[in-house]
């Protein structure tokens, strides 16, 4: 984070060595726009309240309807209910793994600085919902298949995506240098990106025990639409709340950078007395908290 | 812009060269990767008698027979088939619940020498269909679909079907059955 690109024309207009204060301008800053953490701040702050009360909503639509109302399957009973908790984790952690590939090639090609703090965000979250997909479908295979768990192609792939999303969560906070971390980062999610097609397609490449996708293609969907439905609109609400749970800690994650970036600031202000800065330190903090969107 | 435009060739380059070195790797170990292997795969290589593998097929239809043995455990006697070849299996133990004719079925075990697959483990796999018990219902009473037989007539024909004006009436997934 503190080396600046040197193409960026704006380490000369403001004084500051850090890009995540530093506002951009000139040409080129076009993706960069939303580098700007004051504006990213004050925008996703509007759209905050909207996600959490949308994922919340549809929610609270989806789960009775998916796990009360809707009809268990012919064959698996009520066991089928698994499904709507199953299916949008696993579809969260590949989307989720995919999201984190491309902020990954933002950031290392672009140097986007929130996409460093996104991606870094992103991991936890992708390991949640990695792990949840694992575990439920667990629960779920061992009374259909019988087992809880083999080693098909499927799974095993599955489980090199919990350890993708575990590495790069672990491995971006494992250096002093947090730019260090974030590129390491970066280059371990795209490397581990080649495992993405890998998980789509395990089970049409080889055979396994897991079966097929259902929802190959939208207008012949494998499933009845009292099952499809409720589907839809939990991995709708899902999805919502998986966005919100990240901009939530994206959002901390500017505020905390932009405090440490501000006491940095005060603590080489006042380098000369070390009395002074500790006296002054919690009420300049005090007021930085006062001050932030 | 230009060493913006370097890292991002770059970054192509070595997402070729890795997902070609990934793809040729696992075409490499395609035999590896495959979870159990087919009646078909057996009759045309098959291995060390006292090897065990993954024995995978739909359970054909007729076939099975439940036992019980001397010391009262419950045995089972079927043949996996995969259409072209079939291989009779004998499994002592619990069955899972989705076991049936016409279901898919991976079971571990031995290739006996009188061609037997004395199986160790048997393990359910169902399709990726999922209907009410009521569509299933309907579709067998029309003859569109015996399970017996085999997976459902393609999903289009049924994926919107809804059985009796009662049940089709009902909101979203009226609780039905059970």
């Amino acid at each position: 984070m503190n080396t600046a690109p040197p193409d960026t024309a704006a380490v000369a207009t403001t004084g500051r060595d850090h890009p995540m204060d530093r506002p951009l301008a000139g040409r080129g800053a076009s993706l960069h726009r939303f580098a700007n953490p004051g504006r990213f701040l004050r925008l996703t702050g509007r759209i905050q309240p909207w996600l959490v009360g949308a994922a919340l909503l549809v929610l609270a639509i989806g789960l009775p309807w998916a796990l009360v109302f809707s009809p268990p399957d012919w064959q698996q009973g009520e066991t089928v209910r698994i499904l709507y908790i199953h299916v949008p984790m696993a579809w969260l952690a590949m989307g989720g793994y995919a999201g984190l590939a491309i902020g990954s090639a933002i950031a290392l090609v672009w140097r986007h600085p929130l996409a460093d703090l996104a991606c870094r965000e992103l991991s936890p979250v992708g390991a949640v919902v990695t792990a949840l997909c694992l575990a439920t479908g667990s629960l779920w295979g061992k009374p259909m298949w019988g087992t809880w768990w083999v080693w098909d192609a499927r799974l095993t792939s599955v489980l090199v995506l919990f350890f993708l999303w575990l590495g790069h969560a672990a491995l971006v906070r494992a250096f002093d240098d947090p730019e260090r971390g974030a590129r390491m980062g970066a280059i371990l999610a795209l490397v581990g990106a080649v495992n993405l097609p890998v998980v789509k397609f395990s089970v049409d490449w080889w055979n396994t025990l897991h079966q097929p996708a259902s929802l190959t293609r939208l207008n012949a969907p494998a499933l009845h639409v009292d099952i499809l439905y409720p589907l839809l609109v939990c991995t709708l609400g899902f999805s919502l709340a998986f966005a919100a749970v990240v901009l939530a800690r994206t959002r901390a994650a500017v505020m905390e950078r932009r405090i440490r970036a501000l006491q940095m600031a005060a603590a080489r202000r006042a380098d000369a007395p070390s009395d002074d800065r500790r006296a002054e330190g919690p009420e300049g903090l005090n007021r930085l908290a006062r001050d932030m969107p | 812009m230009s060493r913006k435009r370097r890292r991002l060739y770059l970054l192509l380059l070595c997402g070729l060269g890795l997902g070609s070195a990934t793809a040729l790797s696992l075409s490499a170990f395609q035999d590896n990767l495959v979870f159990f292997r087919s009646p078909s795969d057996i009759m045309q290589e098959a291995p060390a008698p006292d090897r065990a593998f993954r024995l995978g097929g739909l359970v054909e239809t007729g076939s099975v027979q439940r036992e019980t043995t001397p010391d009262g455990r419950p045995e089972a006697r079927f043949r996996v088939t995969d259409g072209a070849s079939t291989i009779p299996v004998t499994y002592t133990g619990v069955l899972p619940d989705l076991f049936r004719e016409g279901q898919g079925v991976v079971t571990l075990g031995k290739l006996g020498p009188d061609g037997v697959f004395r199986a160790t483990e048997v393990l359910a796999r169902h399709d990726e269909n999922y209907m009410p018990p009521e569509v299933a219902d309907a579709l067998k009473r029309s003859g569109h679909w015996n399970p017996d037989q085999g997976a459902p007539p393609p999903a289009s024909s049924w994926n919107t079907l809804t059985p009796t004006p009662a049940v089709g009436a009902a909101p979203p997934g009226g609780r039905s059955g059970s």
